[in-house]
């Protein structure tokens, strides 16, 4: 018996079996045992709700289910919720980038420089700590009514979180990983990018969600209190509705954040995923 | 100087090598005066009971570490396996290895076809596109063989390299491991640390006992046998006893 045909059979017996592919009864059938607690969680949300209103709780004020989804419907059929919507998440998106490529930055040194992590690296946790409405007074006079104040007050709330996310996914990058780069020869700048960066990944994609809500967080309490003129925005549908006490708009408004919220939620889940497939920890 | 021309010689040479880690009555003396000399292409195995320093030694041979004092000369580039492979979990096999040549600036367009050959040397042909954790242990330790060849190095240090695999996978990377060494044929050196005497024996040209706490060298023992070797064979247990009395009388040195 050759060594070669032996060390093969091995190889051979040792790997799983290549799984087969779905049919599509069996994807459908998956989909809908991933859906249906959803549905149903919808529907005793709604029959609650349906339950309250009919209770006679605070009618004047508390609107039910059906007033309130209409009332969604009708704001949706005019272009201001469309509008408003995109403009605050546009608002989101560029605040949250920015946020990313500074906590990014900022996480990676003081990571990697000592010196560095021992001057600034509480500083970075008691600023995630503050809350963001503190930073408004301060974007105001800095900025004024603007665009670029709402940027800076994501920023202030969003950058920490992410370098702290970076600070931790480098912190628990498994000693092994960083002795096999040194030994091949990995320093500096290549070691950052091809080992560094990947193998913090899992843990600063957890941390990009919780980001992201830092960013939600703070845009929504901006937008309430900087109104931009000319710039229509969640808030600022918040803040009318809020002055003409039209209970349907402001819960239809917070059912539209809520939708906005899960579809991210879902977008960072699948990340998530793809990340722990790769990596097989699934 | 006589010396001189000895370690020009060598392939890696150790002269009065200690190591201590910490400082004051807590400090710990791994090596003590360790003196070892490894010709250019001998494959030599170090053999010794915990405590003996063994993954110490490889560290301060592979340049991770620098030791309190002595000498050590190494000539030409360091390659360095573990026990576990050590693979970068978001890479494929193939990207693994080629990221050990892209670490010593070979060409983009030289790396793929070069890492598919080392993969091919180690029988992994077709296995480029796989994840390290879609391959079995003893696949995982063979591209981490592949990335360690792909630094194009002299010295090749092996720590325990075969000890979380099961005892037939393990013979079988015996033999791969002599096969690859002839392919390289250009006298690759290897330094081997292990603690399963007759792995020790049935590899190395020269099998080196170290004592426990401090490490220093206790006893050399030059393997007669010749090659291909079978684990299995009465030469290689033969050795692999005698070997084995001296190293438990070692041991029983710390239980009195």
């Amino acid at each position: 018996m050759a060594a070669d045909t032996t060390l093969a059979g091995l190889d051979a017996l040792e790997l799983a079996p290549a799984p087969g592919g779905m049919s599509a009864s069996e994807r459908a059938r998956r989909a809908w045992a991933v859906a249906w607690p959803k549905l149903a969680a919808v529907a005793l949300v709604w029959l609650t709700w349906e339950l309250i209103h009919l209770t006679g709780w605070k009618k004047y004020v508390l609107p039910g289910p059906g007033v309130t989804v209409s009332n969604l419907w009708e704001q949706a059929k005019t272009g201001l919720l469309w509008h408003a919507t995109g403009d605050t998440v546009l608002r989101a998106l560029t605040g949250y980038a920015a946020a990313l490529v500074i906590g990014t930055v900022v996480g990676l040194l003081v990571a990697r420089v000592p010196p560095l992590r021992a001057a600034v690296g509480s500083l970075i946790t008691g600023l995630q700590t503050l809350p963001s409405a503190a930073w408004i007074p301060f974007a105001i006079i800095l900025f004024g009514l603007t665009y670029a104040a709402i940027v800076f007050i994501i920023v202030m709330a969003a950058a920490p979180s992410i370098a702290n996310a970076v600070i931790s996914g480098v912190d628990y990058i498994p000693p092994l990983l960083l002795k096999s780069g040194k030994v091949i020869g990995l320093r500096g700048p290549s070691l950052t990018w091809h080992l560094i960066m990947p193998a913090a990944l899992p843990t600063f994609v957890a941390g990009l969600k919780q980001a992201w809500s830092f960013t939600w967080h703070a845009l929504l309490t901006a937008e309430l209190l900087v109104l931009v003129a000319g710039e229509p925005s969640i808030g600022q549908l918040f803040s009318a509705d809020q002055d003409q006490t039209d209970m349907p708009a402001t819960i239809a408004i917070m059912m539209v954040i809520l939708v906005l919220g899960i579809a991210v939620d879902a977008a960072f889940g699948a990340a998530n995923a793809a990340i722990r497939k790769r990596w097989g920890l699934t | 100087m006589s010396t001189t021309a000895v370690t020009q010689a060598a392939a890696v040479s150790l002269a009065g090598v200690s190591k201590v880690y910490g400082r004051g009555g807590s400090a710990v003396r791994a090596l003590d005066q360790l003196s070892l000399t490894v010709a250019p292409g001998e494959f030599t195995c170090l053999i010794g009971a915990s405590g003996c320093g063994k993954s110490t030694l490889l560290s301060l041979v592979a340049g991770l570490d620098t030791p309190t004092s002595g000498d050590i000369a190494v000539r030409g580039r360091v390659a360095l396996m573990f026990q576990e492979p050590g693979l970068f979990p978001w890479l494929t096999a193939g990207a693994n290895v080629e990221l050990a040549l892209r670490a010593r600036k070979v060409p983009r367009a030289e790396r793929k076809a070069r890492a598919a050959e080392l993969l091919d040397a180690v029988r992994l042909r077709g296995f480029a596109a796989k994840r390290p954790h879609e391959l079995s242990g003893g696949m995982r330790q063979r591209v981490a063989l592949a990335r360690a060849l792909a630094q194009d190095a002299d010295v090749l240090l092996m720590d325990e390299p075969f000890g979380a695999l099961d005892a037939m996978t393990r013979d079988l990377l015996h033999d791969e491991l002599d096969r690859v060494r002839e392919r390289v044929g250009r006298g690759l050196t290897v330094l081997f640390v292990t603690h399963n005497v007759r792995e020790a024996v049935r590899l190395g040209d020269r099998v080196v006992l170290l004592s426990s706490r401090p490490g220093r060298v206790i006893e050399e023992y030059p393997v007669p046998a010749g090659r291909p070797r079978r684990i299995d064979s009465a030469a290689v247990a033969e050795l692999a006893s005698v070997i084995t009395d001296r190293l438990r009388a070692e041991v029983s040195r710390h239980g009195s």
